[in-house]
């Protein structure tokens, strides 16, 4: 019999497919005891509305492994942060075309220091590999995902955003 | 087990084909679930000793409906934002929003022992007994509007949020905890557009300025803490709304600065009896906002989704 963290760690993201929820760092545990399985996971955004799916996705995999009993638990800290998400997991993104996210932001304890312009950050596009692009917008598709323009090819694309 | 959603004639699930994809055994969903099921699923809600359980609860709704009240303005630009790009930012800040509700609401029904869930908070319950201020119910106005109503909205909020990171409940600790991270992103978004229009043309200078002026009498309001508050700071549980102004008065500065923007000098609006959204006073827009986000609940109390 495979392993349940086996099992959970094969389940794939429904919003970004190319990743299982272990490429993309929301699944935190994995345990068997009693021949109950307990599956930890956390949200990347607080209103990420994939959180059900990743939850029936799992009992599914689970089950069809053999695995009757089967507790998805949330888990809301320490939160979700895109340094979480496993090289694997970028190269995927990258060959997706989507941009990985680069390192998260380091925060003091102090207040966080209001940004009046777009950060300076280069985000090299996926497709063509120039450093020469622009933000279009913060907000993308999903609430994980930023909006970009490559100058050089011309091609728009997705940036994973760093939280 | 709860009737479907389905008109009352429809009979047997032959007759209705959205029955049978609510019928269906299989786990794996035709969309994003067919029921949501508890936010807070696993998360250890025992509220933390010393502290009232209906106190915190109250607290919770503040915090949620605060969130819910205004996600549900938020909802109501799409498909009137002036570009696509914004559309779907509006739409993104408005989904966190509504996700931290979610946690908030199902937080509350916790903590005061009724086990009530998110939607019973959400869609049954009267005006008067929602908890948010007022800011957050405002009639949705122009694009300026919205820019100064969400600037204040979320650089307030996450000054509060920063703090209750520390907070003794752990839940609202981890809430905030990952708040955090989405309102600094509302928060920038909000500013840089401020700035754009304030400092744009002597039209956008206008529009953007007179949203501020329509806004800024529910802006004391965001600093009076309730006596539930205050009760709950005593314990350690909420974060003082008035220790925040300072702060939230110097990232507004910076941003009226940059945008070449006055701050508006215009009288505090006056609760009823001393008492203003907190307290459940709300504004005549409150009773239009509600009649639409609970409508459909309403119609169909025991329907599945």
């Amino acid at each position: 019999m495979v392993s349940a963290r086996a099992v959970a760690e094969t389940v794939r993201d429904p919003e970004l497919p190319m990743l299982t929820l272990a490429d993309l760092g929301v699944l935190r545990e994995v345990s068997e005891s009693d021949g109950t399985v307990t599956v930890s996971i956390t949200p990347t955004y607080t209103g990420c509305p994939a959180m059900d799916t990743m939850r029936d996705d799992l009992v599914h995999a689970l089950r069809g492994a053999g695995y009757s009993n089967v507790e998805v638990r949330t888990v809301l800290r320490p939160a979700w942060s895109t340094d979480w998400i496993s090289e694997t997991g970028r190269r995927k993104l990258a060959e997706a075309g989507i941009a990985p996210p680069g390192d998260a932001p380091r925060r003091s304890s102090g207040p966080i220091p209001l940004t009046l312009s777009p950060p300076a950050r280069r985000v090299s596009c996926p497709r063509c590999g120039s450093a020469d692009t622009e933000l279009v917008s913060q907000f993308g598709a999903t609430a994980c995902k930023s909006l970009l323009r490559c100058r050089s090819c011309g091609e728009p694309f997705e940036h994973v955003k760093e939280i | 087990m709860a009737e479907t959603c389905s008109t009352p004639a429809s009979g047997s699930s032959e007759d209705n084909p959205y029955n049978s994809l609510i019928d269906a055994q299989d786990d794996s969903r035709w969309a994003f679930g067919t029921g949501f099921e508890d936010p807070l699923a696993g998360v250890d809600t025992s509220a933390p000793s010393g502290v009232d359980g209906a106190d915190l609860a109250a607290y919770c709704l503040m915090l949620g409906d605060d969130a819910l009240v205004f996600s549900h303005r938020l909802q109501q630009w799409c498909t009137r934002a002036p570009e696509l790009e914004d559309e779907v930012a509006i739409a993104n800040i408005g989904l966190d929003l509504l996700g931290q509700a979610r946690l908030l609401l199902a937080r509350a029904g916790k903590a005061d022992g009724s086990g009530r869930g998110e939607d019973d908070y959400a869609f049954f319950r009267a005006e008067h007994e929602f908890r948010n201020v007022r800011l957050a119910e405002l009639e949705r106005g122009d694009f300026g509007q919205l820019i100064a109503v969400l600037l204040v909205f979320s650089a307030w909020r996450l000054a509060l949020f920063q703090r209750l990171r520390s907070a003794t409940d752990p839940v609202l600790a981890a809430i905030a905890d990952k708040g955090v991270k989405e309102l600094t992103y509302h928060r920038d978004y909000a500013a840089r557009w401020a700035v754009r229009l304030g400092d744009g043309t002597a039209f956008s200078h206008e529009r953007m300025q007179a949203g501020l002026d329509a806004v800024w009498p529910f802006v004391d309001e965001l600093f009076v803490p309730h006596e539930i508050e205050s009760r709950l700071v005593a314990a350690g549980v909420a974060v003082d709304p008035a220790a925040v102004r300072e702060e939230f008065d110097g990232v507004l500065e910076q941003v009226f600065t940059a945008a070449t923007l006055s701050r508006p000098d215009v009288a505090a609006k006056a609760g009823v009896m001393g008492q203003t959204g907190r307290g459940g006073r709300h504004t005549e827009a409150m009773g239009y906002l509600l009649a639409e986000l609970q409508s459909v609940a309403r119609a169909h109390p025991e329907a599945r989704w």
